[in-house]
This record gives C-alpha cells, structure tokens and sequence, in this order.
C-alpha cells in the first residue's frame, strides 16, 4: 500500500485554471447515466398538471403556421409555387422551433442550474446536451405532425414530393442541434457575470427568425431586396432551412458552398462554445 | 514507513469581488483580460485584504483563503472547524470542483464526492425512485450501482409507502430522509462532508450519524467533515484544521483541536459597550454582556455551564422605582421563545444598576439567540424598545464521547427534578 506512493500517481488535480482545452470525455462518458436521466427529467416533468399535456408540443406550430398562412401567404402574398403555404410554413416553423429550443434552454444552463452547480460538481457540459436531447425528441413529435399534413395534402391530390436528399435530412437536424448548442454554450458562460445578453436573446431570436427564411424562400428575398439579400446569405441558419424545405418539399435551392459555409460556421461556434464554456464552469458560480 | 497521502493541499487562495456586478466589474475584466494577453500577472491579485466580516476593508477583493495547506492520510477522518464566515464552505467547494481556487492547488489519489446538501437536483414532480436515480447519478453514481442498492436505499430512509408517489407530496422531513439516504449509499475513495447532520428528527439523525461512523471507521474511507457540533466532531473525526479569517491557525489531534476553539481563541462577541446610542432622558444603557461563570465574556459560552447576563444601566431620574428592565429572547429562526424582567425581583435604584441575570448550567441547547431589550414605566408601559440589541451563541462543548451527538431538538433543556420512589 505504501510503496504506490511516488510524487506522480496524483489521481487528479484540482487547479485555477483548465488546460487550453479539455473537453474531458472519459468523464462525460462516465456520467453518461446522468445525461439519460436529466433528459427523461426534461421530458417527463414538461407538462406535468396540464389538461392537455403533450399535445401543447403540436399545438404551439399549428398555430403559429397558421397565422403565418394567413398574414405572409394570404395577406402579404408570398408565393410558396406548388407546395401548399401552410405545409411550406409548417416545415420551415417546424426546424426553426427545435434550433430556438436548443438555443434558448443552453443559454441559461449556469443561471437555470445554479443550484445544482453550486453543490455537486459533475461535467457540467452534460446540461446543454441533455437539452438538446430533450428537444430532438420534443421536435420528433412536432415533425410526426407534418408528416400527418403532408399525407394529408397528398391524399387531396397535391402536387408533393420528396427529394432524394431526404435521406440527409436527419444529419441536418444535427448539425441545427450542434449550432444551437454551441451558441446557447456561449451565451450562457457570458450570462452568468452580465445578464444583458439574456435580454440580448430574447429579442434577438425573433429578430433572427425573420433573416433565416423560415416563412419566405431564400430566392424571393434575393429578388425584392437585392441591397440587403447578402444578411441571410450569411445566415447559416437560412441555409438549413431552406436546404430542410429543398429536401422535404421539394421547393427552393440548395447551395452546396452554403452548406459547406453553414458546416464550418457550426463546427467554429461549436468550437468556441465549448473553450468558454469550459473556461467559465471553473468558478462561474462566485458571479452567477 | 511512508505516510499514505491520499489528498494533498497545495497553497490554496481564494480571492473574491465585494459588491455588485455592474460597469465598474467590466472595466476590471477589460484590465484583466488585457494584461493577461500581453502575459502579465493578473492585476487584482496583488491587492486584497484578509477576511474579517466585522471591519471595513481598503480594497473590494477580499482573500476568503489564504495558503491553505494540508495533507490527508488515507483512512483519516478530517474535521474542519471553524466561525461563520472564516473559510469552511469555500474550502469545501474547492474540494468539491465547484468552484476553482484562485491559487493553488488540489492534488488527489481518489474519487472525491461531496455532500455539501441532500437531495441536490430533487424534482418535485417525479416520484421517489425516479428521483433515487437521480440524484444518485448527480452524486456521480451509475445507473447500475444505485439499482443494486436501491432496496437497502429505500429502507433506509423509511419512505416505503411513498416511493411511487411524487417527492412533491412529501412532508419536509421525509425529503431529507430520502436524500440522505441516497447520500449514504456512496462509495466514493474520499467524502466531504458539510453540515448535513443539522437536518431531521432526532430519530434520524441518530441514523445519521451511525451511519456516517460506519462509513468513516468501519469501512474505512477518507472523510472531510465540517461541523459546529463539537460532540459530533470529536466522535467522528481523528484529526482537526481550525479556520480563522481564512487561514489555517491549528492544525492536530482531534482532542487539542476542539480544545483550541473552545478555549480563548475562538472570537466572541459576548460584550456590547455603548456609548451615546441609549442615551435618553430617563436613563441612559451602558453595557450588555455575556458569559460563563469564571470566564469572560471573550470566551465561547459553553452549554453545560451557568451563563451570566450582565446589564449595566444609568437610570437619571429619582423615581427610579417605577421603572423594570424586560428581556425577550429569541432563537435563530426569529420566533420568541420567553420573556424575562427584573420586575418581581427587586427595583431599580438611582445611579447605576449592575444587574446580573443568571442562567442555570445545560439550560440552553447549542444554538444562536437573540435578546430584545425593553425598559417599562410603572409596570405597563414600555417606554424604550430595542430589538436584538444582543446576539449570543450557546456552543455545545463536546459531551462525551459514545454519548448522543446530533443537537437534541429544541432550544432550551430545563433540567427538571426527577425522583424516583
């Protein structure tokens, strides 16, 4: 027992300040139960006590395609071509909803949990995971509703098809989960000291929705504002909307190099993310 | 033979920024940042002054620990004791990885987990067992080890009939026992331990503390273990760190620690001196003091001892008979308890009274209390109203060893004649 007792076998070290990065994923790994169970926590304790439970989860893109429908396609008179204007919406509502999901539950993860934080340490990147985890399963049962409207549309005899790239369509949704994330991580480490940017978010995400073509195709703006057009083609989140629609609907354009932009944009943020995020769960709790 | 270091301090510093968070905290953090890109020392490190509550410091940073060092012996139960405020909870918190010292650093052999509380991240809305998992998993557990334990888990908390039902229904108690449970079912090389014995019935905290000697002597694991409860301290732990303003000032045995805090060392605040703040026409307030017969009012005052309190007042006025003196006493959670007065004793005179009240010995229970001052005009009208002009802390001074150490409940423990025929 005593001769193990050599200067270097330290276990760990607890220090000032992390090494430039370490994203510890041993760690993760080892406390991947707990991600299971905040994700079963997120998911079972949503709608406890209401009437209609899960099916708030539907109605809030119903309606908000709805209106939509009514005030771009009826009222402004968007052309959305062959698709339907509301399953056009819907689709675009619906992607849109699982990016501001992830974005606004990690943008608060050391303020929302500093409770938690304050007492037990664990990794705590295993917070914004499980909300994006979470979400994807919120967004599964918002994207098996406009799977109904679509077969809904068809029967009626619309003009709708798939494009064969639907088959990526689920490594889209990745890379909507990972921006999220990555962002909402950034966000929430500059949070915990100046709480300006939680006010910043709010607005900013409506503000955001209008630039990332969720009601309107990507080609129209382009058309009708040729001056400002360049602001959503530098949006990466218009690309995965409107590459999302060009998918599922068959409508729009998809622009590999906007792709390609939209990856490398996703993985810096991601980047970044992580770094600050890191550097902030060391002692953000003597400023939250 | 080699000593077995499983847990090794190094120099450990905290520094913390008084005050709000606003541009003036901006402007520091653009400093900071700056020097810290052309790699110069942080500026805000140099500056800082030591932790004392009480005076007006020079500087908003503040050192809450200052070059703390110290090693743990594999098997060693470590008490950390220590004022409010003098450092226990930071160092537990660096221990613990939830917050990084400024300073220093932590070097370990071991798993550390900690129980700063119970029932960290307990959700309201799900049942018992779901919350089990839970919040074992946030203790750092896996799935599989809280399942192989979950029987013995749910019989120690005694919540059986409950299990299924949301935490949300629960009585407070029941809760903690729950949560403590989850906690004493933790396997971990090294335990740090914060006040959690302060929760539950008696009952319970007899449990408790059973408990936590198993884990500490029969099991043989590291535990940190900080405390006010100088019985529990004593039983559970082998050796002792006393904090002061953030510094470690004894280090040793568990015995000549205990015996260094009771004793003068430890601050008290047993004695109020005033000057022109009671000074009124009728009477003006000297000074209200504290303390154990034979002893200061600078010493601790010790539970199972006669407690004296001390009232030095001017009464100016001729009819000084008219006039009584009231104490109510309070306890820490603000809830009056009784009230006390001179009135059927004997009368004030004129000049000054030196009035002494005392308290028979293991009449308080370990605790904090507050008095409120009244002085009366003919028995009825109060003419002078002072709410907690005094605050004192009853310590428990360490019963013997074997004997029951969680603090009994209530606040006071009169000792009543028994007989037996």
């Amino acid at each position: 027992m005593n001769n193990t007792n050599t200067t270097n076998d330290w276990l760990f070290e607890i220090t000032p300040k992390n090494n430039f990065f370490t994203l510890n994923l041993k760690e993760v790994w080892q406390y991947r139960d707990l991600l299971f169970l905040f994700v079963k926590r997120d998911v079972i304790t949503v709608y406890k006590q209401t009437v209609l439970g899960p099916l708030w989860y539907l109605i809030q893109p119903l309606f908000t395609s709805v209106t939509f429908t009514i005030i771009f396609n009826n009222v402004a008179g968007i052309n959305t071509g062959n698709v339907p204007p509301f399953l056009f919406n819907l689709a675009g509502i619906t992607v849109w909803n699982y990016f501001t999901a992830c974005l606004n539950g990690t943008s608060d993860t050391f303020k929302a949990n500093a409770g938690i934080f304050g007492k037990v340490y664990f990794p705590r990147i295993i917070t914004p995971i499980s909300v994006v985890i979470s979400n994807l399963i919120k967004f599964g049962i918002q994207f098996f509703i406009f799977i109904a409207f679509y077969c809904y549309y068809y029967i009626q005899g619309r003009d709708l098809s798939l494009n064969g790239m639907v088959l990526f369509f689920p490594l889209l949704i990745v890379v909507m989960g990972i921006l999220g994330l990555g962002l909402g991580m950034l966000i929430s480490s500059m949070v915990t000291k100046y709480r300006d940017f939680s006010y910043l978010i709010t607005f900013g995400i409506q503000l955001l929705m209008y630039l990332s073509a969720v009601m309107y195709p990507m080609e129209l703006i382009k058309q009708k504002l040729p001056a400002y057009g360049w602001i959503v083609q530098y949006n990466p989140l218009a690309y995965i909307i409107e590459t999302s629609r060009y998918m599922l609907l068959n409508v729009g354009e998809i622009s590999l190099s906007g792709l390609l932009y939209t990856f490398v944009v996703t993985i810096a943020v991601f980047v970044i993310g992580i770094l600050v995020f890191n550097k902030t769960e060391k002692s953000f709790i003597d400023t939250v | 033979m080699k000593k077995d270091i499983i847990l090794k301090a190094e120099n450990i510093s905290k520094q913390y920024r008084l005050g709000e968070v606003g541009t003036g905290t901006l402007i520091h953090d653009l400093n900071r940042w700056w020097h810290q890109i052309r790699g110069k020392e942080n500026p805000y490190l140099r500056i800082g002054d030591t932790n004392d509550r009480s005076k007006k410091g020079t500087s908003d940073y503040v050192w809450a620990l200052q070059d703390i060092n110290f090693e743990v012996e594999r098997g060693q139960v470590l008490g950390i004791i220590g004022k409010n405020g003098a450092g226990k909870s930071t160092l537990l918190k660096i221990l613990s990885k939830v917050t990084a010292p400024t300073t220093g650093s932590i070097k370990s052999r071991g798993r550390i987990a900690s129980l700063l509380e119970v029932g960290t991240g307990f959700h309201g809305e799900m049942t018992g067992r779901e919350n089990i998992f839970l919040n074992g998993a946030i203790l750092g557990m896996t799935k599989k080890e809280i399942a192989s334990k979950l029987d013995e888990i749910i019989g120690f908390s005694g919540c059986e009939r409950y299990i299924d039902t949301p935490v949300k229904r629960y009585s407070s108690g029941m809760t903690v026992r729950l949560a403590f449970a989850v906690a004493a079912f933790l396997e971990p090389e090294i335990l740090v331990i914060d006040e959690v014995l302060a929760v539950g019935d008696a009952e319970f905290q007899k449990k408790a503390i059973g408990k936590m000697q198993d884990i500490s002597k029969g099991e043989g694991r590291t535990v940190l273990f900080v405390s006010h409860n100088m019985a529990a301290v004593k039983s559970l732990c082998t050796r002792g760190i006393i904090l002061e303003h953030g510094k470690v000032v004894f280090e040793g045995e568990i015995e000549n620690a205990v015996s260094y805090y009771l004793g003068g060392d430890a601050e008290a605040m047993n004695l109020k001196t005033f000057g022109k703040e009671y000074d009124l026409p009728i009477f003006k307030l000297n000074e209200i003091s504290l303390n154990n017969s034979g002893r200061t009012s600078d010493d601790v005052l010790r539970e199972n001892e006669l407690i004296i309190l001390h009232t030095k007042i001017d009464i100016k006025v001729k009819d000084a008979q008219r006039y009584h003196i009231t104490y109510h006493l309070f306890n820490e959670m603000g809830e009056v308890m009784f009230s006390f007065s001179n009135a059927g004793s004997f009368s004030l005179k004129n000049g000054l009274n030196d009035i002494t009240c005392d308290f028979p010995e293991s009449f308080f229970q370990s605790g904090q209390y507050f008095l409120s001052l009244f002085i009366v005009e003919d028995a009825k009208k109060p003419i002078f109203i002072e709410s907690d002009i005094i605050s004192f802390t009853v310590v428990d001074s360490g019963r013997e060893l074997g004997t029951y150490m969680g603090r009994e409940p209530g606040y006071i423990k009169p000792q009543f004649d028994w007989k037996i025929k």
